[in-house]
């Protein structure tokens, strides 16, 4: 992310309080113009809060908002160019699907030929154009969501906030909306701001991603990054399943390889942080980064031992639940494979547990 | 058992509000001035009634000042139970129970503080005295109306009007507004009924040249039963009933229509 | 922290649009609510003058004054009959507001209808109603000739009796529209709960339905006694000159004595009504809604 230029959005030193608990806690954060940027965390880890910071309906206790390089803090949010697409969609009831689309437009006073013309176009991304004419109590969930898109996206903002708006989808059709929305914003070019507490969802769409809780920012980067490299062990967990396994240091061979002990078993460790001699990490393995061997495979290869405690058949992998003879439960996912009959797994089987050379990510003991 | 002495209490109970009533009705209509026997049917009664000046001219003071005072006391309430709903002040708890607080008020009390205000303040006690203290009286129900109407509403749907440029008046005017039509219909059926009834504190703030319709009423009933009386009781009635059924339907169309 | 300062100060400052609805409203409040009420309080303490209705002179004579037997004897006997008439239409309308309650939706709307035309009909005529009723000749005591109770025309008018049937029947409907309103919102299933825990039908009625029913009940009420002390139009119509109420004793007082301070001092006993039931009211409420013991909440009322 570059330094200074391209930030569309800038958030420094943003603090919050509402009440006795601290909403933002010194949030600093840059948006690029043209980003898909995603607000992922758990229930009240402040993203939504910075949601309406930006969009001026919350006003910060500390810190600047800035917009195009300009402190926005007082400036309210009807003067703002910045649209918001609401979680509940808040369509005006008594308006037709083309009044409220229009409404933005009427608001800066456009002339009614140049309305129409905005209003059908906006009509037409979002496929909604027979449906102008009706009221919003007459469409489908589905449709309300596109009718407030479509409202948000006609005035041209700067900036564009959404604040989990397919949480009131069904599965099938949130996916749909997911694709749907990362075309448009491909096509629109304008910058997104998309809050979930929605793992999947936010990598399905984002540049980038800025994992929340409690008020802080844990980690920003792109989908990718997060998910193999996070920074702590929260960011880990959130994004995903992990497998946690405490380790020593015992020697640096080379610079970003170390050697470990795990659970009595020397593993060379690859990380690209300093680790001291005798320090306390932990080893983070997703569930596809282990590998299970037949004990009477595996030679001289580090592993840990342990006995399959149950399988799930999920369609397109198999999970695998492993009880290390050190009473480590681990998760294990594998592509099912119809053909392989070198190892079917039974509850009870003894396995070899390694994992892919450089697959590991290392963290301090004290990364929370 | 009890369901049926239940509906036997529940019909009692109706006849006792509505018999007394239809009875003044059924003797309006009764060729007799005096007796209280059926003497035959006549009109007469009524005749005298379009006859009666006075009596004519304090129904238009009547609906004249319950017009005037409704319209006000909406437009007060309306702006009473916006800010108590969305705006944040100090005094605005305040302000909220002393609304709840004046609709249970006695009139009496508010009648007689009115009187010595306007003494107090040299206002002459005619037409603007009514208006002013029959405002007064209904503003606190046509603000609790309209506040009931206000909370079941969704707030983020002013926020999407400001998102998208909207001031507060435009957002409120564009898109509150027509939303809580019908709860400001009903705060303005109310008032202009309350005024329209109002017999305690219209006693106190009118002036000698200026009469309403209850106080005429009040003074003929005062000088006992009269044929004229009853007639007019039964017209009372009549307007009553027609006018809580056409309440009764707009409110149900309303409802149909949304 | 200058600039998060001004940021915070800024960032409140109103639109005009609410400025001016705050102000109209308070401003409107302020001069014809609270301004005159306040007045009335101040009133109480004055004395009344020769010339003008009051002189600036500070006594608390006008409250010993509402002491003195003579009065006593008014409060108590008007406090007393519309007690009477408030427990009578509680009596009779808690079993007509619960029937209402469990009519089928189909019919429902027409009962409340039915209750909500002799609740909108001019009070005046209502109370003339009654005269007819009651008056020598009038249907009652054609129904006690008919019945052979008595041979010649009998009135019931001009006493306590008739002021009391004329309060019932007034007021009926504005106790039964709030009874109603929480009858309504009675959750059934928490009866059966009652009854499934062996709550006998009493005890349901006195554990359950009437803590929740009780903020219905004193609304009910306060919808009725109050206004049928202040009333006066009742008591002179239908008791005569005998029977003298609070609101009677306030009117004379403003507009035949001109006492304007033993009048105000009057008032402000039904004021003192008001905010006892006010208190009852909030009280049942919250008792209603759970917040029961106002000692283990550290006394927060």
């Amino acid at each position: 992310m570059p330094e200074n230029s391209n930030s569309i959005i800038e958030l420094r030193g943003i603090t919050k309080d509402f009440e006795d608990t601290r909403a933002l806690d010194g949030i600093d954060l840059r948006i690029g113009n043209g980003e898909f940027l995603t607000l992922l965390g758990p229930s009240g880890c402040g993203k939504t809060t910075i949601l309406r910071i930006l969009s001026g309906f919350e006003t910060p206790d500390a810190g600047e908002v800035l917009l195009e390089g300009k402190v926005v803090n007082d400036v309210p949010p009807e003067r703002r160019q910045v649209n918001t697409v609401f979680q509940s969609y808040a369509l005006f009831p008594h308006m037709t699907v083309s009044e409220n689309v229009a409404f933005g437009l009427r608001m800066q006073r456009r002339p009614k030929a140049e309305i129409a013309e905005r209003v059908a176009e906006a009509l037409r991304m979002v496929h909604l154009e027979k449906l102008g004419d009706r009221k919003p109590s007459q469409l489908s969930g589905g449709q309300q969501q596109r009718v407030a898109l479509a409202r948000a996206v006609v005035n041209n903002p700067l900036v564009l906030l959404l604040d989990e708006p397919f949480s009131a989808l069904d599965y099938k059709l949130r996916c749909r909306m997911q694709v749907e929305i990362k075309r448009l914003q491909r096509r629109l070019g304008i910058t997104f701001v998309f809050v979930t507490h929605d793992q999947e969802e936010a990598f399905a769409m984002s540049d980038r991603v800025v994992v929340m809780n409690q008020g802080r920012i844990e980690q920003i980067g792109t989908p990718q990054e997060v998910y193999e490299e996070p920074r702590n062990l929260f960011v880990a967990r959130f994004v995903g399943e992990i497998n946690i396994l405490p380790g020593r240091i015992t020697a640096m061979k080379e610079p970003g390889l170390y050697e470990a002990e795990i659970e009595g078993v020397l593993f060379p460790l690859r990380s690209a942080r300093a680790f001291a001699e005798g320090e306390r990490v932990h080893v983070l393995l997703r569930p596809e980064d282990v590998r299970l061997l037949e004990p009477a495979e595996v030679g001289d290869v580090p592993h840990l031992s342990g006995r399959i405690e149950d399988t799930v058949y999920k369609g397109a992998t198999v999970k695998i639940n492993i009880l290390t003879d050190n009473g480590k439960t681990l998760s294990v996912a594998e592509f099912f494979n119809e053909d392989d009959q070198e190892i079917n797994y039974h509850t009870g089987e003894r396995v070899a547990i390694t994992w892919v050379d450089g697959w590991e990510v290392v963290l301090p003991h004290d990364a929370g | 058992m009890m369901r049926i002495l239940g509906r036997i209490w529940l019909w009692g109970v109706y006849a006792f509000l509505y018999i007394p009533i239809l009875v003044v009705v059924v003797y309006s209509f009764n060729d007799a001035r005096y007796s209280t026997s059926w003497k035959g049917f006549t009109l007469r009664w009524y005749e005298l009634l379009a006859n009666n000046r006075p009596l004519l001219d304090s129904v238009l003071n009547s609906l004249s000042v319950a017009c005037l005072s409704a319209t006000l006391a909406t437009f007060l309430g309306v702006l009473a139970a916006l800010c108590i709903r969305r705006y944040r002040f100090p005094g605005r708890k305040i302000l909220h129970g002393t609304l709840y607080v004046l609709t249970v008020s006695p009139e009496i009390v508010m009648g007689i503080s009115l009187l010595m205000f306007f003494i107090v303040c040299g206002l002459q006690l005619g037409i603007l005295s009514l208006i002013i203290a029959h405002t007064t009286l209904s503003l606190p129900f046509a603000a609790v109306t309209v506040l009931a109407r206000l909370a079941e509403f969704d707030e983020s749907l002013m926020e999407a009007a400001r998102d998208l440029g909207a001031s507060e008046w435009q957002a409120f005017r564009m898109v509150m507004l027509p939303m809580i039509s019908p709860a400001v219909a009903a705060g303005w059926l109310l008032s202009f009924t309350l005024s329209m009834d109002d017999v305690l504190i219209s006693f106190f703030v009118t002036g000698p040249t200026f009469e309403v319709l209850p106080l005429r009423i009040y003074s003929m009933v005062r000088l006992g039963v009269k044929p004229d009386i009853n007639a007019l009781s039964a017209i009372m009635f009549g307007v009553t009933v027609l006018l809580v059924l056409a309440a009764w339907l707009l409110g149900t169309k309303v409802k149909r229509k949304n | 922290m200058t600039r998060a300062d001004l940021t915070r100060r800024l960032s409140g400052k109103p639109g005009l649009f609410r400025l001016t609805s705050i102000a109209i409203t308070a401003l409107w409040l302020g001069l014809f609510a609270l301004l005159p009420h306040l007045g009335l309080v101040v009133v109480t303490f004055l004395t009344r003058g020769t010339h003008d209705f009051v002189i600036p002179s500070l006594t608390l004579a006008n409250y010993a004054r509402l002491l003195d037997p003579s009065f006593s004897r008014i409060l108590w006997d008007s406090v007393w009959l519309s007690f009477a008439g408030t427990v009578c239409c509680l009596l009779v309308g808690y079993p007509f507001a619960a029937m209402m309650a469990r009519a089928s939706a189909r019919v429902k709307p027409w009962l409340l209808l039915l209750v909500i035309i002799p609740f909108w009909t001019n009070s005046l005529i209502r109370t003339y109603a009654i005269v007819i009723l009651l008056k020598s000749g009038g249907i009652i005591s054609m129904i006690c000739q008919w019945l052979g109770f008595t041979d010649a025309p009998v009135s019931f008018l001009y006493g306590e009796f008739a002021v009391f049937v004329g309060i019932t029947y007034t007021f009926l409907p504005f106790m039964v529209l709030p009874l109603y309103a929480s009858l309504e919102k009675l959750d059934h299933r928490l009866l059966d709960a009652a009854k499934d825990l062996g709550a006998g039908s009493l005890r349901t009625f006195w554990h359950v339905t009437l803590p929740l029913v009780a903020p219905g009940i004193v609304a009910g009420s306060m919808l009725v006694f109050l206004p049928s002390l202040g009333a006066f139009y009742i008591p002179e119509i239908l008791g005569g000159a005998r029977t003298m109420f609070i609101g009677n004793f306030i009117k004379n007082q403003f507009l035949v004595a001109r006492d304007w301070p033993l009048g105000a001092s009057a008032s402000i006993i039904l004021t003192l009504l008001l905010g006892l039931l006010i208190l009852a009211y909030t009280f049942t409420v919250r008792r209603a809604d759970g917040h029961h013991k106002p000692e283990t909440e550290g006394g927060a009322l």
